[in-house]
């Protein structure tokens, strides 16, 4: 009997949502007479109110669902797609209920006014009235309250996109330890006599998820004249050649544009710019910002070439990798 | 007599003047036509000019009338730098410091062989590249491309913008021109090696380019290929069309219905 216990109380609690209420609206003492002439129940036209507004509250947590697994493909098609149903079925459930479950009444007169409080009684009175067509009114206040609360839940789930609230710790982590090698994309390590001047290289960390935030880098060599790095990420380049995290510290976009001049004197420095916004960043300085949105400057990685002349971190960045957000500068990467 | 002797004399002259330039080889004219357009910037003999105040030019006179720019030595630059800069209207530059642009080509056919023999004559250079993009694959192309150009050419090649520069678009990049860049660099854009890029794979990335200057848009609407943002907007657009309709349709049968 016990274990039962929380299915009956499930049961009872579905019945007494589900029901209809067959009392006719009698009245009790003391009970002012209906403004608004009781309508006959039409059941059907309630169900199917009632459907559409269970269909428009699916559609609308379908929309989070969509929204918070990112492996869906054409997210964003789907995005819109359940959105969009979402409202159309709550509009839908919304004009069956004006149009054939509202006790309508034509009056001659016109509205009364805000300055008569008895009057504007009699308006309260007469759209309490308006729904003696309804048998289960619960129900009906639950359907609403849930389409209506989905869709609010619908439109403030994009909010989460704003930064990381449970989980900062991904954030701070990097694969970058002393001593890792940088490979390419098909893991081949990199050499530091490979690398050139005025081109740009993408490396990883050895070992690691390509797709881990702090795992890219952008790798360029510098004439070492050109160097002027601030004492603080003073030995960070292995001879010239310095090594930037490849996610844009503005909205996380990837870094895929080098501007490096062919010509120094007459054309523009060396940049690191990404495509999104046009965060522009100065690799000969430690990656600062010298035009854009970011707020930050690009995280450097110390590294330095070993004796067979391979690329290898001297330890971590020296700031968090990728988008900023408000617990940007809480703690080092690890 | 001497009449005739005295004209027999200047027609002589004559024809030997007018067949003398038309006989030096194409270096000689070249040489002739950089001292013309080239030197004021590129310094003599292709040194370059790296400080505006180094002025290489013949007299005093002549420097106050031309203006030297800085721009860089062409020693060493081969055949094919000077091949991408004049037939592509890069150069001559209207003044050192602008971003070439490609534009109308000045020199005639002759003179830019002439110009390139010159310019390729003096240093050992690279030579103009004979690429082959009917071996190269256009799948490949365009995950080389997508990796390597499009971040600043966008992904169809329609051009884009870098922060104090513009890369171009490349609809009218020929595919010799295509490889030049490539390995040149010109202006702000990074230099790819044989070693990062192969002439393999950059016979991809031409057959690729050659694609996208005509793509197979779905649906058919190009729309400037610029991607999602007016994609949105025709979207809009459309959606703004059938709700006005709406509108004027629930109007209509209300009129009717009071009416």
């Amino acid at each position: 009997m016990k274990r039962a216990r929380p299915k009956d109380w499930l049961i009872a609690g579905a019945v007494l949502l589900l029901r209809r209420d067959r009392r006719p609206p009698r009245l009790k003492p003391g009970e002012r007479e209906p403004v608004v002439p009781a309508g006959e129940p039409r059941p059907r036209a309630e169900l199917l109110a009632l459907f559409l507004l269970g269909a428009g509250t699916l559609c609308a947590v379908a929309f989070i669902a969509v929204y918070a697994i990112d492996r869906i493909p054409r997210q964003t098609q789907f995005l819109g797609l359940s959105l969009g149903l979402s409202l159309l079925f709550v509009a839908a459930a919304l004009i069956v209920t004006a149009k054939r479950l509202v006790v309508t009444e034509e009056i001659e007169d016109e509205y009364p006014l805000d300055e008569h409080p008895d009057e504007q009684e009699t308006v309260l009175a007469a759209v309490e009235d308006s729904a003696s067509r309804l048998t289960r009114r619960r129900l009906f206040k639950l359907g609403l309250a849930g389409a209506g609360g989905a869709l609010f839940a619908a439109f403030v789930t994009p909010v989460a996109s704003l930064g990381p609230v449970l989980d900062m710790r991904r954030f701070y982590d990097t694969p970058w330890r002393r001593g890792k090698r940088l490979v390419d994309e098909h893991g081949r390590p990199y050499r530091a006599d490979q690398i050139e001047e005025k081109t740009f290289y993408t490396a990883f960390a050895e070992g690691s998820d390509k797709e881990q935030l702090g795992s890219s880098l952008v790798v360029v060599r510098l004439p070492k004249d050109d160097l002027r790095l601030p004492p603080e990420n003073s030995g960070f380049d292995a001879d010239g050649i310095v090594a930037y995290s490849k996610i844009c510290t503005h909205a996380g976009c990837a870094i895929a544009l080098y501007r490096v001049p062919l010509f120094p004197p007459a054309e523009p420095k060396p940049a690191l710019v990404c495509p999104c916004h046009y965060s522009t960043f100065d690799p000969s300085d430690g990656g600062s910002v010298t035009f854009g949105p970011a707020g930050r400057k690009l995280p450097m990685l110390p590294i330095y070439a070993d004796s067979r002349g391979q690329l290898r971190a001297r330890g971590n960045f020296d700031e968090p990798v990728g988008p900023s957000w408000w617990g940007v500068r809480m703690k080092r990467p690890t | 007599m001497r009449l005739r002797l005295g004209l027999l004399l200047a027609l002589a002259t004559v024809v030997f003047a007018t067949s003398a330039p038309a006989a030096p080889p194409p270096v000689q004219q070249g040489k002739h036509l950089y001292g013309e357009y080239c030197v004021a910037c590129h310094g003599a003999n292709g040194s370059g000019i790296t400080q505006a105040g180094n002025r290489i030019g013949a007299g005093p006179g002549r420097s106050q009338t031309q203006q030297p720019g800085v721009a860089p030595s062409l020693r060493g630059v081969g055949a094919l730098a000077p091949d991408f800069y004049l037939r592509t209207g890069y150069m001559p530059l209207a003044h050192a410091g602008l971003q070439p642009r490609r534009s109308r080509v000045l020199f005639s056919d002759e003179q830019i062989r002439a110009l390139i023999a010159y310019v390729a004559s003096l240093g050992k250079g690279p030579p103009i590249p004979t690429p082959h993009p009917a071996h190269g694959n256009v799948s490949r192309g365009q995950a080389l491309f997508t990796d390597h150009c499009a971040g600043c050419h966008q992904i169809v090649g329609e051009g884009g913008y870098v922060t104090d520069a513009v890369p171009p678009p490349l609809e009218d990049a020929t595919a010799t021109q295509i490889a030049e860049a490539v390995r040149i660099g010109p202006y702000v854009m990074p230099r790819f090696s044989p070693r990062q890029i192969s002439n393999g794979d950059l016979d991809s990335i031409i057959a690729y380019v050659e694609y996208a200057k005509h793509p197979d848009d779905r649906g058919g609407w190009a729309l400037g290929h610029l991607g999602p943002v007016p994609e949105g907007l025709v979207t809009w657009f459309i959606a703004a069309i059938v709700l006005i309709a709406v509108c004027v349709l629930i109007g209509k049968s209300l009129r009717d219905e009071a009416g």
